[in-house]
């Protein structure tokens, strides 16, 4: 299965980079931007057994490595292939 | 006293502490590779600053999994001593043997300067040669500095005394312009429920000798050692 996992800032938790962007944006001329957020976007495929089973698996690698609970938010889609 | 320093790969500062530890503080300092179990008969573990693993993922996140870090929790678990400096605080935070997470730096940019940190608590092992509101001067450079946790955590902590050393001018007030990466409550340092854990962005191990600009390190130094271990 080839899942993807999506980690940004956690919500509330000063984001510097979000901010620059943001500015930088505004200052390009296109109006209306917020809530600019930038994290990382991970790919990997995943040999796992049924659709819950890749879930289960995949919330622990974030909670144990590819996400800091602590200052980031993560979520994944798993893609059958 | 008996201490030991830990190589990761990427590590920089570790030369530095062996220097600090063995020639200007006359202490028994041997370097641990990150792949060794055993931890000899050290009595304070000290993880150096640098950039571990290449600072990928998280500063911190993958030298957590070296496999000494497990023998390292058992002895912080133990009521040994460890002391994490810059890269090693971040792995502290990630290993979860400290509470918290160093992030990017508000300005974006990586520091490299020397501040002014006041001394919070020095009923610990790690700054009782040190009176309390001590000010002492420390060199830092880093991007991820900038301490982050919960508010109730922060709280927490700070009823708890485990805020060790906070950036101030050199008044000893807290401003923003004092505060050089941006860390919630300006922490500098922290220690864990025990007190037995010490994590801190500035390097105590560069300032050891007037040579080297001041050796206000030696004062955290020096209270580990009339720690005994």
């Amino acid at each position: 299965m080839q899942i993807k996992v999506f980690v940004t800032p956690r919500q509330g938790i000063l984001d510097p980079q979000g901010r620059a962007v943001e500015a930088a944006l505004a200052n390009l001329g296109f109006a209306g931007v917020s809530g600019v957020h930038l994290g990382r976007y991970i790919v990997l495929e995943l040999n796992a057994s049924s659709q819950a089973a890749a879930e289960e698996t995949m919330r622990k690698m974030c909670e144990q490595l590819l996400a800091n609970p602590t200052i980031e938010d993560y979520r994944f889609e798993v893609e059958p292939g | 006293m008996r201490w030991a320093v830990v190589r990761f790969p990427g590590s920089l500062d570790d030369d530095d502490a062996l220097y600090a530890l063995c020639d200007v503080l006359g202490q028994d300092a041997s370097l641990l590779w990150h792949k060794d179990e055993g931890l000899g008969d050290a009595q304070c573990i000290v993880l150096p600053g640098g950039f571990s693993y290449g600072d990928y993922l998280r500063c911190g996140a993958i030298a957590r999994f070296s496999p000494i870090m497990k023998s390292i929790a058992k002895f912080a678990a133990d009521g040994g001593l460890v002391l994490g400096i810059c890269n090693g605080f971040q792995i502290l935070c990630e290993a979860h043997l400290l509470p918290g997470a160093l992030t990017r730096n508000r300005s974006l940019t990586f520091v490299c300067d020397t501040v002014t940190v006041r001394v919070e608590n020095c009923h610990t092992p790690f700054t009782r040669s040190i009176r309390h509101g001590d000010l002492l001067r420390l060199p830092i450079k880093h991007g991820e500095g900038c301490y982050v946790a919960p508010e109730q955590e922060l709280r927490q902590m700070e009823e708890r005394g485990q805020v060790l050393l906070r950036y101030v001018d050199n008044d000893g007030r807290q401003s923003d312009q004092a505060n050089p990466n941006g860390s919630m409550r300006a922490i500098a340092g922290i220690a864990n429920e025990r007190f037995n854990v010490f994590g801190l962005m500035p390097h105590p191990e560069h300032a050891v000798e007037a040579m080297l600009g001041g050796d206000d390190g030696l004062k955290i130094f020096h209270s580990i050692v009339a720690s005994g271990g």
